[in-house]
């Protein structure tokens, strides 16, 4: 590798190698800080977090503008478009993270808490370039560590450190049937680069015939029994409600868009291109999984009554609607059209469901609780505060104008497109299951008589920026659709370019 | 570019929504003034549409049969577009909501619970309404279709009445379901159809022209028409519609059996009927006879309620039938009669509604048999009642005559369409007499018989406002039965290209 090699191979990862940086300094600065300044530490990772963004918008701009991303780094990462979507997605959800943590009670005097979400998105971000089996698996790991020492960073919480001790068996178990999988992929195929994997198993489908695939199935199931961990698809999902409840809520918010949009990055990916020649096989698969992953999401959220388990559920549901996405592949001019829509509503969800969250960050601050019941009369102590939570749950409902109408017709179409009726048909009525709970979220807050005294809510800055900045991207995606949707149909392309 | 009326007329409510958002919560004669006003300048310019509309070229030239077009892209790659257009069918509906809004702010205007919120959500959902009205694009009707059922949901909930929060879930779920099963049905034509220009497209007039494959026509036509029919009360899909008519605040039951039902209505018609013309031939005089069902077994339950807006409530589901049967008889007859029945049963029943309202307001029951003599206190609410009665019945010179006469021709024409017509014909017949019997049983108990002086003594009269409302329902229900012509001759309009298509395409 010579030096021009190596000056383009770092280039491909400098967002990382900032966030990197990033972390050490923040760290490093929490050990010289003290106790009553720690705060600061999550303003200023916030604004590095905008610079990496910026940053990556810039090395953006050729790629938009028509340019082909080369792998770099002796074939590790890819820095296409995709990618940097999904960095931006990842960034930007960590900046609204430590944002709106800077006010959470219990986060008070956390200083590494935010080197820890820098390191997560950091992985976060190699999962999304990484474009090697080994690279996956070190990206992949880099993020949970990071995350389940977040989920149990409340030590004196015993929900929190459950929490953490749960995501971190569940991850374990799973990572290990991944690499498992993982390393019968290199075994039969020798190779460890997605570019290499795919012609291996091409020729090798093709050699052998239709019948003798089975082996790569079992491969197949053992990857995505991983992949479906980040994601939280049933029936992999039993972490999440426990994990969810216990965490510290921006944690759940972290965890719930950016480890599951994580997830799908390397889902698609390595769906789309290395097991494009076994297509037929995992599209049912992947449609199976997604009728489970609505269906019970949706039906499991509408008891609950914690309002955190229940928008865990609610993640849930809304994992099997990327799915289908992921699902309807096909060839010709509609290719693009699944993992458009599948990146298309994972942009909206990350915006949606975080501005959900501030709420119950604002909520739990307040009151010191999670019941959703609790809640009622919240439209009379704070209009704007409901007003946000309904535009989220709206959203997540998908009912126009907001982002999440146009985000689920979108899926829906790539489901009818690529000839998966029924799909968009059962997806079609899990939308309206998700809807009733989503009603009764708005119904308790707007129509339901409150409980105690009617005291105003007090709504820190920071929470307030978070809940204007995501509420006010949910209007907009929704309204004006055409640049996001560009953006995301030029990554599809990509995407089904190489298969 | 010529004023963009129609764009205007939408985003007028959504502005005013917005201007009351921002205004302090406790100025509520500001806030109902601005609604007011929006509402004015909605049903002000639909006059103006409808007046200055060409009829002529609108039913001979197909180049100018949807006039006040505008088309601004959207999403290109999908062929969706910000497309809207007013012709002969959709003119009377815009001018119906305008009437229906403005009449339903000045009913409102006693609302002190929550008031800005209230006419925020009020405001969305006339937005929403006149919104599918003028949309030419099916995407931008969908969207403004599921936009105009949510705030229903808050409306009803919060502000209702009667197991107001099972009614106001029970009707979302249904009108939802029902959408989103059109909805699939859409994406399927938008996938099969051959455009002229190979184009994917959402525009309707894009879609009209293109080549469907009669089998998926045949498939999704009864998705897309039944599921936009839950809307219209379509039996057995109706029982959303008592129960949510039921439990709404009056503003939102005028609103939604006055306006609402026909968006189910008019979609059905034209993205089932219009896009499908071939499929909608075949499967239509099927539908008749769940429509039949309608007439008769809604009047039949009517008949029999003791709450006053129950009453009311299964006379929408009655008088929605016609309108159904009307699109059914596949004649122009026919269809003129639906059109002219949804404009006249829209006014007809929000003038029922804020009947029934000030009644309630006054005596805080709607039971039938404890009312009684209300003629003393709201004399101009009875006679209003009286009139909108007869109207129900099909009294001539009067709106509802005209409208269901020709339904029953159309129907009676039909029997070259199937041999059942004429049965249905005078099945149907029979729910207009219990219809009389109903009104007129709802009439002599709740306004005259005894009044409870000892009980009702310090009930008020009814004020300027509500008056003023219920004088201009009665007024335009009058003025259409006695110059049918007015109504008759752009609705002639209308339905003369589009029967030409159904039958030629």
């Amino acid at each position: 590798m010579d030096l021009s090699q190596l000056n383009t191979g770092l280039l491909a990862v400098l967002p990382e190698i900032l966030l990197l940086a990033l972390g050490f300094v923040v760290i490093g600065a929490d050990l010289v800080i003290g106790a009553n300044h720690k705060r600061a530490l999550g303003g200023f990772t916030t604004l590095g977090m905008l610079v990496v963004l910026i940053v990556i918008g810039v090395q953006s701009a050729p790629l938009v503008a028509g340019a082909q991303a080369q792998p770099a780094l002796g074939n590790m990462v890819v820095g296409d478009l995709t990618t940097q979507l999904f960095r931006g997605m990842f960034v930007i959800a960590g900046a609204l993270t430590c944002l709106i943590s800077m006010d959470f009670k219990s986060l008070k005097q956390a200083g590494e808490y935010y080197g820890l979400v820098t390191f997560a998105v950091l992985g976060m971000c190699l999962m999304a370039a990484a474009s090697d089996i080994i690279m996956l698996y070190v990206a992949l790991e880099t993020t949970s560590i990071s995350l389940y020492l977040l989920a149990g960073y409340l030590r004196g919480v015993p929900l929190s450190s459950e929490a953490g001790m749960k995501y971190f068996l569940f991850g374990a178990f799973t990572s290990t049937i991944l690499l498992y999988g993982l390393s019968l992929l290199y075994g039969f195929t020798g190779q460890t680069e997605y570019g290499a994997l795919v012609d291996a198993l091409r020729s090798q489908v093709a050699s052998l015939g239709p019948d003798s695939v089975l082996p790569t199935v079992v491969v197949v199931i053992l990857i995505l029994v991983g992949f479906g961990f980040k994601v939280a698809a049933v029936p992999f999902h039993m972490w999440t409600p426990d994990v969810y409840e216990g965490a510290p809520t921006p944690i759940t918010a972290f965890i719930s868009v950016a480890s599951k949009a994580a997830g799908f990055a390397v889902l698609l990916r390595v769906f789309l291109t290395v097991f494009a020649p076994l297509q037929d096989q995992w599209v049912t698969l992947i449609s199976i999984l997604a009728v489970l992953t609505m269906t019970l999401g949706n039906l499991l959220a509408i008891p609950q009554r914690n309002i955190k388990r229940l928008l865990a559920y609610s993640s849930i549901a809304q994992a099997g609607y990327v799915l289908i996405g992921v699902a309807s592949v096909t060839s010709g001019a509609n290719a693009v059209f699944g993992p458009a829509s599948a990146l298309f509503y994972l942009g909206v969800y990350m915006l949606t469901n975080i501005a959900a969250f501030v709420v119950v960050v604002v909520v739990t601050n307040e009151t010191g609780t999670e019941n959703l019941y609790e809640m009622a009369g919240l439209s009379k102590r704070s209009f704007w505060l409901a007003l946000g939570m309904m535009l989220a749950m709206l959203s997540l409902g998908g009912v126009p104008p907001l982002a999440g109408f146009f985000a689920k017709f979108y899926v829906f179409q790539a489901a009818v497109g690529s000839g998966l009726v029924w799909l968009a048909i059962v997806g079609v009525l899990n939308a309206i299951l998700g809807l009733y709970y989503y009603l009764i979220v708005i119904r308790v807050i707007f129509v339901d008589p409150s409980q105690g005294e009617l005291t105003a809510v007090r709504m820190p800055l920071t929470l307030r920026t978070g809940l204007f900045v995501t509420t006010a991207g949910i209007l907009i995606l929704g309204v004006l659709v055409t640049p996001w949707y560009n953006l995301v149909t030029q990554a599809a392309m990509t995407l089904v370019g190489g298969s | 570019m010529d004023f963009p009326f129609l764009t205007v007329i939408t985003f007028t409510p959504i502005v005013a929504a917005v201007i009351l958002l921002l205004l302090p919560s406790d100025k509520k004669t500001l806030l109902k003034t601005i609604a007011l006003i929006a509402t004015a300048i909605c049903l002000a310019l639909s006059i103006v549409v409808f007046v200055t509309y060409d009829q002529q070229a609108g039913a001979t030239d197909p180049a100018r049969q949807f006039q006040f077009q505008e088309q601004v892209p959207w999403v290109p790659s999908l062929g969706i577009s910000y497309h809207v257009g007013a012709d002969g069918i959709n003119l009377p509906m815009i001018l119906l909501t305008g009437i229906v809004a403005f009449g339903g702010v000045m009913i409102s205007w006693g609302i002190e619970d929550r008031t800005r919120e209230f006419f925020t959500f009020f405001m969305l959902l006339v937005a929403g309404v006149f919104g599918v009205f003028v949309s030419l694009d099916l995407f931008l009707l969908l969207f403004f279709y599921e936009l105009s059922i949510f705030p229903m949901y808050i409306l009803i909930a919060t502000w209702g009445s009667t197991r107001k929060e099972y009614a106001a879930m029970k009707l979302t779920l249904y009108l939802l379901i029902g959408s989103i099963v059109a909805l699939v049905g859409v994406l399927a034509i938008y996938f099969s159809a051959t455009t002229p220009d190979g184009q994917r497209s959402f525009d309707l007039l894009v879609l009209r022209a293109s080549n469907i494959p009669i089998e998926v026509a045949r498939f999704w036509f009864l998705p897309i028409f039944l599921g936009f029919g839950v809307l219209a009360g379509i039996w057995p899909f109706h029982s959303w519609s008592p129960d949510g008519h039921v439990a709404a605040p009056t503003a939102v039951s005028m609103i939604h059996a006055g306006v609402l039902m026909k968006l189910g209505a008019y979609a059905a018609l034209r993205t089932g009927v219009e896009v499908l013309p071939q499929a909608a031939r075949e499967w239509l005089p099927f539908v008749i006879l769940l429509v039949a069902v309608n007439v008769v077994y809604g009047a039949s339950i009517a008949m029999v309620q003791r709450d006053f807006k129950y009453v009311i409530g299964f006379s929408s589901v009655s008088h929605m039938g016609l309108v159904t049967m009307g699109f059914a008889t596949l004649n122009q007859t026919g269809l003129n009669g639906a059109v002219m029945q949804m404009f006249s049963h829209g006014v007809m029943t929000a003038l029922f509604f804020s009947v029934v309202g000030l009644v309630y307001d006054r005596a805080h029951t709607r039971d039938i048999p404890s009312l009684g003599g209300m003629v003393k206190v709201l004399p101009v609410a009875a006679i209003a009642f009286i009139v909108g009665g007869l109207v129900s019945m099909g009294m001539p010179g009067l709106s509802g005559f005209v409208a269901e006469l020709q339904v029953f021709m159309g129907v009676w024409e039909g029997n070259v369409v199937a041999v059942w017509y004429p049965w249905v014909a005078i099945i149907s017949a029979l729910g207009i007499i219990l219809t009389a019997a109903y009104v007129m049983r709802v009439t002599g108990l709740v306004f005259f018989g005894k009044f409870d002086e000892h009980k009702w003594h310090d009930m008020r009269p009814a004020n300027v406002l509500d008056k003023t409302a219920l004088v201009m329902f009665c007024a335009t229900m009058i003025v259409v039965g006695v110059l049918p012509t007015l109504m008759m001759n752009m609705i002639q309009a209308g339905t003369t290209p589009f029967i030409a298509r159904l039958l030629g395409g």
